[in-house]
This record gives C-alpha cells, sequence and structure tokens, in this order.
C-alpha cells in the first residue's frame, strides 16, 4: 500500500475507470473520482445522467462492467456487505414505511444494522436530540410534513454511524426552511468527520458543497472545489470576463446585448443579464456601446462565473466534442 | 457476516407491524374465505333432486299410476304438472318450465296385462347435461326393475346382485366434496395475494431499494416477509377447517396434525408463487391480475370443481403443475379418505420440488430484474 501515490484506503471513496454498461449502452464511462473524508460531495447531472448508476455501483447493487471502487477503504467488488454495514443511504423518497410510527422506522432500522439493545437506545436518543424529533415519536411517518419526513429517513439512515452517507437528492420538494435546516445539519455533521455524498438539481445546494462532481451522459465532465472549477479555462476563455448589468426592459436589453461584437453570450438572472464579453472591453465601453444600442444601463459591475455557468460551459463543449465525433 | 437469512428477524418485526396497522386487509382476507365457503357449502348442490317433471297419462288406470308413483318416490322427480295432450307435453319442455316429460299410452295397462311390451316415451331436455345424466339413468332403472319384477316369480331373487357402496361420503353430501377442495384455493387465495402485496408495495414506495442498500440479505428479506403470512396462512387453514368441521358437518376421518404438516409445503408453493408475482408486477394494480391468473388454472384444472378426468388429453398434463391439484388431493384423502402418509406422501413430495423450483425461480427473478435493476 505504501508503495501507491493515492492509497486507496485514505479516501471515503475513490472511484477509479468506472465502467458499467447495460447491453450496448455505457451508463458510466471510464469514471474517475476521489472524495476525502468529511467531505461534502456535490454530485451532479441531468436526469438520467448516470447518478443513480453511480452510486448504485459503489453501494455494491451493480456489479462494475469495469474500473475499481473503495468505499471507506474497501473494494465494493469484493466486500459489498461490509460497505453496506459501514454507510447510509437515503433515497429521494425518504423511503420511510409510513404505517409505522417514527420510533417503529427508527427501531425497525436498528434491528435491520443489528444493533445492540443499548447503544440502539443510546443511538435513538441521540438522533431524536439531533433531528428534534422529540414530539413526533408515536406518530405515524404518513402524518408527518415533507421537511420531518426527511428528518426521519435522515435519522434511520445514521443510526448504525456510518462514517458515511448517501444522500440522493435529499432536498427535493421539501420546503426552503427545511432545506436549509438540512444544510445546516449536514455542515455540522461533517464537522464531525461523516462523509456525505449528495445529488442535488439545486445550484445554490451545489455551491455549499466542498467539492462538486457534474456528470453527463455517462462521462465526468467536471470535478473539484466550486472555487477551482470557476477558475476552469474552459469556464473563462483567455482573453474574456464576466459582467452582470441591470436593465429596466431585461428582455429587450438581452436581445440588444447579444447583437454587441465583443459580448460572446449573454443570459437572464432575474432583473439582471450575465453576459461573457470580450477581456479589453472595459465597464464604460461596454456602457457606452448598451448606450448606443438604446440601453439605458443601471449598474454595471464584473462577476465571478457561478457554477450554473461552469456546468453551461463544460455542457457546451461536451455537446460540441459528441457532435464532432458522431461526424 | 456469513448469515444468509441478515435481517430476517427485523423484517419479520416490521411485517407485524404492518399486519396489525392493516387490519381491516387482513380481517377482509380472512372474512371472504369464510362467505365463499358459506356459498358453496350451502348453495352449490351437485346431486340432482326434484326435476320438474311434466307427465301426460293418457291411460289413467292403477298400473300407470303406480309407475308414476315410483317415479316420485326416486326424489329425482318433481311431478309438477299433469297434461291432457302431446302439445302441452312438448310446450312446457320447450318454455323450459319442466326438465322432463313422461307420456304414458292409452294402452300402457292393456299392454301389461297380456304380457306384452308396453312403451313409456320420456322426453328429456338435453341443454342442461348435468340434469339429462341422472334423468336417463333413473328412468331406465325404475323401467328395468318394473320388467323384471313382472317377469321373476315373486320371492325370487336377481342373479348377479349389484351392491354398490359409497365410500367415505355415502350420502353424497356436496360439502364433504367441495369444502377440502376449497381449502386449497382459499390458502392460495391469501397466501399469494398478501406476499405479493406486502413486497410490490414496498416496490411502490421505494422501501426496498433502500433495504437493498443495508446489509439485509436478499434471504433474509424473503424470509422475514414469508413467515408472517405463513402463519397467516396456518391461522387460516385451521379456521376453514374448523368452520369445515363444526358448521357444515364435515367429518374428518383422517389425521389432523398431518393436513398441517401437508399443508406446509403447499403454503410454501403458493408464498414462493406471491415472489415470483412480486418480481414481475410493479404496481399493487398489477399484482393483483397476476395473482388472479394463477387463481383460475387452479379452478379448472386441479379436479376442485370439474374432475381432473374430463379435462382434454392435451390440456391434462397441465394438472400436474398445478400445486392446488396435489394440495386437493391431500385435503380429500385425509378429510374424506383417512388416507396417512403412506398413502400421500407422494403429494406432499411434489408441493415440496414445486416450492424449490418456483423459489429458485423467484428468487433469481427478484436479484436480475429487482435488486439490479
Amino acid at each position: 500500500m505504501a508503495t501507491e501515490p493515492q492509497s486507496p484506503v485514505r479516501a471515503a471513496i475513490s472511484a477509479e475507470h468506472l465502467v458499467r454498461r447495460f447491453g450496448g449502452f455505457t451508463a458510466v464511462n471510464d469514471v474517475t473520482f476521489r472524495v476525502e473524508k468529511g467531505e461534502i460531495f456535490g454530485f451532479l447531472g441531468p436526469n438520467g445522467s448516470g447518478k443513480t448508476t453511480v452510486i448504485k455501483m459503489l453501494t455494491g447493487l451493480l456489479p462494475l462492467s469495469g474500473g475499481s471502487a473503495h468505499v471507506e477503504g474497501l473494494d465494493v467488488r469484493t466486500d459489498s456487505e461490509a460497505v453496506r454495514e459501514r454507510i447510509g443511504y437515503m433515497s429521494q423518497n425518504f423511503s420511510l414505511y409510513y404505517d409505522l410510527t417514527v420510533e417503529e422506522n427508527l427501531k425497525f432500522y436498528g434491528r435491520i444494522y443489528s444493533l445492540e439493545p443499548a447503544r440502539l437506545k443510546r443511538r435513538m436518543e441521540e438522533i431524536i436530540q439531533l433531528n428534534g424529533l422529540g414530539p413526533y415519536l408515536k406518530r405515524l411517518a404518513a402524518q408527518l410534513s415533507g421537511g420531518w419526513k426527511q428528518r426521519l429517513a435522515l435519522g434511520c439512515a445514521m443510526l448504525h454511524e456510518p462514517q458515511l452517507l448517501f444522500l440522493d437528492e435529499p432536498t427535493a420538494g421539501i420546503d426552503p426552511v427545511a432545506r436549509r435546516q438540512l444544510w445546516d445539519l449536514l455542515f455540522e455533521l461533517s464537522g464531525h468527520g461523516i462523509t456525505f455524498f449528495v445529488t442535488t438539481h439545486y445550484m445554490d445546494e451545489a455551491e455549499r458543497c466542498s467539492h462538486v462532481a457534474y456528470i453527463y451522459y455517462g462521462k465526468l465532465i467536471a470535478d473539484g472545489t466550486p472555487d477551482s472549477l470557476r477558475q476552469l479555462p474552459e469556464v473563462q476563455p483567455d482573453g474574456t470576463r464576466r459582467v452582470e448589468f441591470t436593465a429596466p426592459e431585461v428582455t429587450r436589453a438581452l436581445r440588444l446585448a447579444r447583437g454587441i461584437p465583443g459580448i460572446r453570450s449573454a443570459t437572464i438572472f432575474g432583473q439582471s443579464v450575465h453576459a461573457l464579453v470580450d477581456e479589453n472591453l472595459s465597464l464604460d465601453g461596454l456602457r457606452r456601446e448598451l448606450a448606443e444600442n438604446g440601453i439605458a444601463v443601471d449598474e454595471i459591475r464584473p462577476l465571478a462565473p457561478s457554477l450554473e455557468d461552469v456546468f453551461v460551459e463544460l455542457t457546451y463543449k461536451q455537446e460540441s466534442l459528441l457532435e464532432a465525433a458522431s461526424d | 457476516m456469513t448469515n444468509v437469512f441478515r435481517g430476517c428477524g427485523a423484517v419479520f418485526y416490521k411485517e407485524v407491524l404492518h399486519v396489525r396497522r392493516d387490519f381491516a386487509t387482513l380481517f377482509f382476507s380472512l372474512i371472504i374465505p369464510i362467505l365463499q365457503m358459506t356459498l358453496l357449502g350451502y348453495g352449490i348442490d351437485t346431486n340432482i333432486r326434484q326435476i320438474n317433471t311434466v307427465v301426460f297419462n293418457a291411460d289413467g288406470r292403477r298400473e300407470s299410476r303406480e309407475l308414476i308413483d315410483r317415479l316420485k318416490n326416486s326424489d329425482t322427480f318433481h311431478v309438477m304438472r299433469h297434461v291432457q295432450n302431446d302439445r302441452d307435453l312438448n310446450d312446457m319442455i320447450v318454455s323450459g318450465r319442466a326438465r322432463v316429460g313422461i307420456k304414458i299410452p292409452v294402452d300402457y295397462s292393456d299392454r301389461l296385462l297380456h304380457q306384452m311390451s308396453a312403451q313409456v316415451l320420456v322426453l328429456i331436455d338435453g341443454s342442461d347435461s348435468s340434469v339429462a345424466g341422472p334423468a336417463i339413468n333413473v328412468t331406465t332403472a325404475i323401467g328395468l326393475d318394473e320388467s323384471l319384477r313382472r317377469v321373476l316369480p315373486s320371492g325370487a331373487s336377481f342373479a348377479v346382485d349389484m351392491r354398490p357402496k359409497l365410500m367415505f361420503n355415502p350420502d353424497s353430501r356436496s360439502p364433504n366434496f367441495f369444502l377440502p377442495g376449497l381449502t386449497a384455493i382459499l390458502l392460495l387465495n391469501v397466501t399469494t395475494f398478501l406476499t405479493s402485496f406486502s413486497i410490490v408495495r414496498e416496490k411502490e414506495r421505494g422501501t426496498l431499494e433502500q433495504l437493498f442498500v443495508t446489509p439485509v440479505r436478499p434471504m433474509g428479506l424473503l424470509l422475514g416477509k414469508l413467515l408472517p403470512y405463513l402463519g397467516i396462512g396456518f391461522f387460516e387453514l385451521s379456521m376453514i377447517l374448523g368452520f369445515m368441521r363444526f358448521v357444515f358437518r364435515v367429518p374428518i376421518h383422517g389425521n389432523v396434525l398431518l393436513l398441517a404438516f401437508l399443508s406446509l409445503p403447499y403454503l410454501f408453493v403458493s408464498l414462493s408463487l406471491g415472489i415470483l408475482i412480486s418480481s414481475k408486477a410493479n404496481t399493487q394494480a398489477e399484482a393483483m391480475q397476476l395473482a388472479f391468473l394463477t387463481i383460475l388454472p387452479s379452478v379448472f384444472f386441479s379436479g376442485y370443481i370439474f374432475p381432473r378426468e374430463t379435462i382434454p388429453a392435451v390440456l391434462y398434463p397441465i394438472s400436474y403443475f398445478i400445486p392446488a391439484t396435489y394440495f386437493i388431493n391431500i385435503a380429500r384423502g385425509i378429510i374424506l379418505r383417512g388416507a396417512g402418509l403412506v398413502h400421500l406422501w407422494a403429494d406432499g413430495l411434489a408441493l415440496f420440488v414445486l416450492g424449490t423450483v418456483l423459489l429458485i425461480l423467484a428468487a433469481r427473478r427478484f436479484h436480475n430484474k429487482v435488486i439490479m435493476a
């Protein structure tokens, strides 16, 4: 082990050249990434791009067609049962038994992981404390609101003190307050060294992750911290920069802005326009340029690319590569 | 970590909670069998009695009236009307008011007195074969008996005296025939339906997906799900047997414990069938349809209603693959014929083999189509 530069034992997850084929279709194509302990790893991608397949491979549910993967230092190909012993998993539909009470749901998962009675009791108290489930113990899971269902599901998934938790779209369909509370909880737990593997469609959630990866039709096209991704040359091509300006008639402003030489791309964000422009075009120069075209700009300022910008740019690039390959 | 039944206890605990909470389903699945039993026990009588009969007695003398009395006394015919001409006789049968028409000719008594052969016309509605058969048999038998009485000197006995003796069900009571067979169908109903539903419900909720990411082993999951329903199946069997014995007064000639023992492989088969269904169905509605699909052949090819001998030769082999075939033989064997393990071990073995094959098939399908999907 000592001879290997990147020992798989150290990482929470280490996936190397993962491949999964279904017949002639390659759902996951040569995916390599590494998640360190204590990270909140955001795994993003459109529906059907292979996110769930990757999770299934990492949890030992799907055999690998190629490559290798270690979870908590264990080879998923040979030790999938020990892997499942050490991880927690929460699916997007919270997978609770609605006709069981909160307490019974917790007890059931405790038994599934064969917790001894004393440990189960202690863990249940800790979970109830942490998630604030106390007042609802005797209530049927069906009667909980979305946010509370999600807390209960999270509680069930971490009853056996896993060091790594897979959360598959944990915030889909719950209210904003519950969403924020969940993230606060994730930060707190991650402070205790627990690793999270989170899939999401929310860009603001991706921004909160310490490490994000983007999968697009089976290929991993981005992998790094949100900041390092923003610095990618593909996202910020040489000789360009991003600006944001606000204007009264934002849709008309966008249409006109797209016709101005020096503006490479532009899109609307709320009441403002985000644009990728030539670097030698100064802010004042741009304001003049826009005014000449009849756009009275209220405010104009430089802008760092958002993760959404990053994924959009990378997706365009990937698509053009695919098109070139198919021609 | 080598325990292939890991998680069985936890799943069992949870299933028991489900059953307790969903008491209505359990209640109905136990009450409906009782209803079906009541219908079949009281409502269906395969013994043909009191067939509506119309009589045209053109003779009217003592001999002809004696013949009519004999027909009445056979319990097979119910003389509901006397008519005076051929047309009315015919109309009564065509309209369906009578199934049998008997015409005694005007010279009936005369011919008998002159030692000549007297003819009696028996019209039988052939549109219902189950009525026509007994009508032919009984009238023929009465005619034969009348003839012999007249030919033989009084006090003489028949040269060949057939003495048929009905073993096991001497009164030919229909409940005795139907209810033991019904146990097979009802058990199949409850166990197959409940197991497949309990698994498909978890598919619908997404909890199955969750369970596969835990250390629960597939065999532990399946066993934990089967056991509670095995218990329910057993309870239902006792209930049905109790109802059959004490309400419908069907005597149990054999060993009840043997019946309980041999019902184990049968329950095993129907539970495996439930798993097989759940590996295919994704919704409870789909599971319901598939489960009904298994009920039909069990009713028609097992000998439950129609004897297996009536199945066309091409379809006959199917009956060997119907689990109910074996269990009906076991149930009737023990309940009606007092059969022991010596007589029934082969049926038990057949069920066990069927169950094993089905479970392997179900487990493989489950692994490939559900876990790996």
